[in-house]
């Protein structure tokens, strides 16, 4: 590991300022940061620590919403009455990701902002345009069989690990954000950014700028919603395919209905054309794969991870289906 | 002039506090093992994927190895050295002699330490990802399934896991009884 500056951000202004020299980084949980750190991938000379900052912990405001402050850890995430309540799906979705120690350690900002585990990426002797623009991707060409499906580009085919993120996506939360100019915020379907040809740059949070909370839009108590994970482990892996989903039935009509997939894409991919194929509609396990077919019609599978494909489809068709038993 | 890429800590270890001047790349897991000379938590992985180095950290468990001890400074740590006070071992920690939930013993510090961790997150309601209902009104138990999730952070590669999930849910009996 590279030598490097360490300091405790006492105040937000304190720690934009300081962020603001010279590859110096935030310091969260560490449990992404560290370890890329130790591979020698990230190299920061300098540290700012921001877990001393008032920026944990879940209140609820005024008009409803739920606000998660940043450094909030994924443990007290999960465990949240108010989200266990009206945010099942985003509880699951803490839980199922890391171990309890690691939750124990990672915070909401970090969790977002964490970075692929691609073995290419984590690895200095090769080829990865994530990490070293124009250099290559050895994931096409290798080993890849838990890499995106959906919205790939030729210059970078992997996933997002994060599984919070895939709730987060269903449940509309809006990332607000600090910077040495002003506050702003930034809906969770922006955040992340389309891989393009600039693999290297995942969100469209301003250069400089400090994640303060995630806020999820009101919600009315009882609600169902649901999330599953699909992976080579019984525990402590990063999802092949998940999906996050929430739906109401009235008259055995689609009434409202949101579905978000985990491990296809290079960001938690909300499914906007299934939603769309089912409002309105019947609430069937024939609708529900149908549905799924036609969001997995524009996938771009590799050679080695064309099973993803009914793998969502039927992931899909089984939490929906799911979640009609349960209503 | 102090060198930046140092720091002065105050590490209370098992009640006993300790002033290091540590290199920052210096994991929380190197200073108890090297320079407060606590032994138990072992360095299996220093990836985080092992969870053999996991301590407790004020109160809370969470893997050594990724852990800054830079970023620990003015914290409690609790390693298995400070789990039992003197020879009062925990119900945990009598569970695991008993029923035998160790083969080589490498892990057992950490999985002592997860269990410990384990067991206080259920007292406090925390559900888990095979709790079949996560609302805060629905009380989980802890059974073999519960105990096989929250304590897949700590891998025996020795394969002892049937008895350690034993000694746990014991524990977690006695633990009941004695409330």
């Amino acid at each position: 590991m590279k030598e490097f500056a360490y300091q405790r951000a006492t105040a937000v202004h304190d720690a934009l300022e300081s962020v603001a020299e010279n590859n110096t980084k935030f310091l969260a949980g560490g449990t992404n940061l560290v370890d890329l750190m130790k591979r020698g991938v990230e190299t920061p000379a300098r540290l700012i620590d921001v877990r001393a900052l008032p920026l944990n912990g879940i209140s609820e405001a005024r008009n409803g919403d739920l606000v998660i402050g940043a450094t909030t850890t994924n443990s007290e995430t999960a465990a949240h009455p108010e989200i266990r309540r009206r945010y099942p799906a985003l509880s699951q979705a803490v839980l199922a990701g890391a171990s309890g120690q690691l939750r124990n350690m990672a915070t909401t900002a970090g969790n977002l902002l964490q970075r692929t585990r691609c073995a290419y990426f984590a690895d200095l002797a090769s080829a990865c345009n994530k990490r070293v623009p124009g250099s290559g991707c050895a994931a096409v060409e290798g080993e890849h069989h838990n890499h995106a499906i959906l919205g790939t580009s030729p210059s970078c085919v992997a996933t997002n690990p994060s599984d919070m993120a895939v709730a987060m996506m269903l449940f509309d939360a809006v990332v607000r954000y600090e910077t040495l100019t002003g506050k702003g915020e930034i809906p969770i379907a922006r955040f992340f950014r389309p891989v393009g040809d600039t693999p290297n740059v995942e969100t469209t949070l301003p250069t400089g700028a400090l994640i303060t909370s995630v806020t999820l839009p009101r919600r009315a108590e009882g609600r169902r919603s649901r999330y599953r994970k699909v992976r080579e482990r019984a525990s402590y892996a990063f999802a092949n395919v998940s999906v996050a989903a929430d739906l109401t039935v009235r008259l055995g009509k689609v009434r409202e209905v949101r579905i978000a997939l985990g491990g296809v894409a290079s960001h938690p991919w909300r499914a906007r054309i299934a939603e769309e194929r089912l409002l309105g509609g019947p609430a069937t396990p024939e609708r529900f794969r149908a549905a799924a077919e036609a969001e997995l019609a524009a996938a771009t599978p590799l050679p080695h991870n064309g099973y993803k494909v009914p793998l969502a489809r039927n992931l899909v068709q089984a939490v929906l289906t799911d979640l009609t038993r349960q209503e | 002039m102090t060198d930046a890429t140092r720091s002065e800590i105050s590490l209370k270890v098992n009640g006993k506090t300790h002033r290091l001047n540590v290199d920052n790349r210096r994991s929380l897991l190197d200073a108890l093992r090297e320079d407060t000379k606590h032994a138990g938590p072992k360095k299996g992985c220093d990836f985080g994927q092992c969870g053999a180095c996991t301590v407790l950290l004020d109160g809370k468990r969470v893997v050594s190895c990724l852990t800054l001890a830079v970023a620990a400074d003015g914290s409690q740590v609790t390693t298995v050295e400070g789990l039992a006070a003197d020879d009062d071992l925990r119900p945990v920690q009598e569970a695991f002699l008993r029923l035998d939930g160790f083969q080589c013993g490498f892990c057992t510090p950490g999985q002592l330490c997860s269990a410990v961790g384990v067991l206080a997150e259920h007292r406090a309601g925390w559900p888990s990802a095979v709790t079949s209902d996560v609302s805060p009104d629905h009380r989980c138990r802890l059974d073999a399934e519960e105990v096989r999730e929250r304590m897949s952070g700590n891998l025996c590669r020795c394969g002892a896991y049937p008895s350690i999930v034993r000694a746990v849910l014991d524990a977690a009996e006695r633990e009941e009884v004695k409330r």
